[in-house]
């Protein structure tokens, strides 16, 4: 059960996306506001007509000849606003989804509710349920109906952070047991990075790059796509010599060294992005031996303090206008007596250091 | 108190609820729903017969039914009868000039209901009936009761567009208002008082329930 779609449109929103997404896999499709995702799904359940072509579960849904509607289309949509019936039970909600027979489609009806542990809940209407009830409403009712692909529109958008956590370990949890393509719009990085397999950069109704999470957070494709999945740490560079195994790539603040992962970058200028994870703290109390490796010394300007974690901001002795992130255990940041204004000694880890054509 | 007047008031207010509503329905969820050209100007054609003198209006029903017009002749020979002056006659003007009564009320109701409900219910695999049927006409309900209300409350005590269309035929086509008009032309305040209360107190009473039906959603 496989997922293609290859769409073009010109307006509302222009359109220009060809993605493939394969029979339990989830695709999470990140990009700012306005930038087509929704759009994209709304395509795919058929509700917007565009042009091209969807094919899934080797059934066509739009080409030149045919465009399915909606109802055809076995399609479970999870709205942002959850759209549930108003007027209906929660348990009335699902069931209509359900094909079949009333007695068929109450009882997958309580069994959807149950997985998404709403046991309980049947005969209330949606205005007396919170948030995160609602959602898991939502989602019983997209799949109840067995659909061949499941579309999540910012599911867990409307809900505190509390529920958010919650709600996104459930689905996890429920993907395991659901072997269709689903596709999940969200603005939430870090949500598309524990729920994902992989990862959809679209911007402007164009899509900019798709790969695997780690791969598109730590090798964007161009400055373009780092900045749109929150790459803090990207400069400008020139690569100035080059060898079997390494290039030497200048940049404001000094030459650093970059182990090739894989073919040799031209000479000359690049773009360059290493994420804070890449930037090792050398020890003020015990020097280390990765404290050879691209050492650069500069002052601490900001340092925020959250979660256990802590983020530090740094301007090169070098370049005082370019900023560095680092984020830091919380301990190591204690240890070393951090503090705004302090000369600290950091490696830049060749190996996390990306190289993007300019 | 003339009871025949009385049952002509009733199924005029009946037969118009019973023949507007559908059509009422209709015109409201295409207007809350679709854009079209001239959009704007049905709409104000609708909300016409709000700001326009009921005598106008029954003046060009006249004209326009007359048995020596276009329109009209073609109605005699058809269907052999003609609407001046007749039950149906009434009903026909009522329709058009209780209009924007039934329309405002459902069509406020189904521009309430958000977008994203009646996508959900195609993506849940109603057909456009079972959505209309399932989702749209229970979420419109309060708005098709208004509707109810004021459509059959306002063709009760109807007055200038029945006296000119249908002129005052005891039993066909004198209603209550007309009848409580004569009673006063006639010095009869007695009778007059008597009917006019019958006709006020049968009002409120289906306002009421209505409104009643309507809190209890």
């Amino acid at each position: 059960m496989t997922l293609e779609v290859s769409v073009r449109q010109a307006s509302p929103v222009p359109l220009a996306v060809d993605l493939r997404c394969g029979a339990g896999e989830m695709l999470a499709l990140v990009g700012p506001s306005g930038s087509g995702k929704t759009t994209l799904l709304r395509c795919i359940a058929g509700l917007q007509r565009p042009q091209g072509r969807i094919v899934c579960d080797g059934q066509v849904w739009l080409d030149r000849h045919c465009c399915l509607p909606p109802q055809r289309r076995r399609v479970g949509l999870v709205f942002q606003d959850y759209a549930l019936f108003p007027h209906l039970t929660v348990l009335e909600n699902v069931a209509l989804a359900c094909p079949g027979s009333r007695r068929r489609a109450l009882a997958a009806a309580r069994d959807w509710l149950r997985r998404v542990h709403l046991a309980g809940l049947e005969d209330r209407l949606p205005r007396t349920l919170s948030g995160g009830q609602k959602q898991r409403v939502a989602l019983a009712r997209a799949l109840v109906r067995e659909p061949a692909v499941l579309l999540l529109d910012e599911p867990f958008s409307a809900v505190d952070q509390v529920t958010r956590r919650r709600l996104r370990l459930e689905m996890a949890a429920l993907r395991r047991e659901i072997a269709i393509p689903v596709l999940l719009v969200t603005h939430d990085l870090e949500e598309a990075e524990m729920l994902a397999d992989r990862l959809a950069v679209i911007h402007r109704g164009r899509l900019l790059q798709q790969g695997p999470v780690a791969e598109v957070l730590q090798r964007p494709a161009s400055v373009e796509v780092a900045r749109l999945v929150d790459i803090r740490n990207v400069f400008r560079g020139e690569v100035v010599a080059v060898d079997a195994a390494t290039c030497r790539l200048r940049w404001a603040a000094g030459v650093l060294t970059v182990p090739l992962a894989g073919r040799q970058p031209p000479l000359g200028p690049v773009d360059w992005c290493i994420p804070p994870a890449g930037i090792l703290l050398h020890s003020r109390c015990r020097p280390s031996r990765g404290a050879r490796e691209n050492p650069l010394h500069g002052r601490i300007v900001e340092l925020v303090r959250f979660s256990g974690r802590t983020q530090v901001v740094l301007a090169p002795q070098a370049a005082p206008d370019c900023r560095l992130h680092l984020d830091l255990p919380q301990h190591v940041a204690e240890r070393n007596r951090l503090a705004v204004g302090l000369a600290v000694g950091v490696s830049l880890l060749g190996r996390f250091i990306h190289l993007m054509p300019r | 108190m003339e009871w025949p007047a009385f049952w002509v008031s009733l199924r005029l207010a009946l037969w118009t609820v019973v023949l507007l509503l559908p059509a009422a329905v209709a015109i409201a969820r295409a207007l809350a729903w679709h854009r079209f050209p001239g959009r704007f100007v049905l709409e104000a054609l609708i909300a016409l017969p709000l700001v326009l003198p009921p005598s106008v209006l029954g003046f060009y029903f006249l004209v326009a039914f007359d048995p020596q017009a276009p329109l009209g002749d073609w109605l005699r020979r058809w269907t052999g009868t003609t609407l001046v002056f007749s039950f149906p006659g009434l009903v026909a003007a009522s329709l058009i000039y209780s209009l924007p009564f039934a329309v405002q009320p459902l069509l406020r109701a189904f521009e309430a209901i958000p977008v994203s409900v009646r996508e959900a219910a195609w993506c849940c695999g109603l057909s456009g009936w079972r959505t209309f049927w399932r989702i749209e006409l229970p979420l419109v309900r309060n708005g098709l009761l208004a509707a109810t209300a004021l459509t059959f409350a306002h063709t009760l005590g109807e007055f200038g567009v029945v006296l000119m269309v249908g002129g005052n035929i005891p039993g066909r086509t004198r209603t209550l208002a007309v009848a409580i008009y004569d009673r006063v032309q006639a010095f009869d305040e007695t009778g007059a008082a008597t009917m006019a209360a019958v006709l006020l107190g049968f009002s409120l009473v289906v306002v009421i329930a209505v409104h009643a039906l309507e809190r209890r959603r």
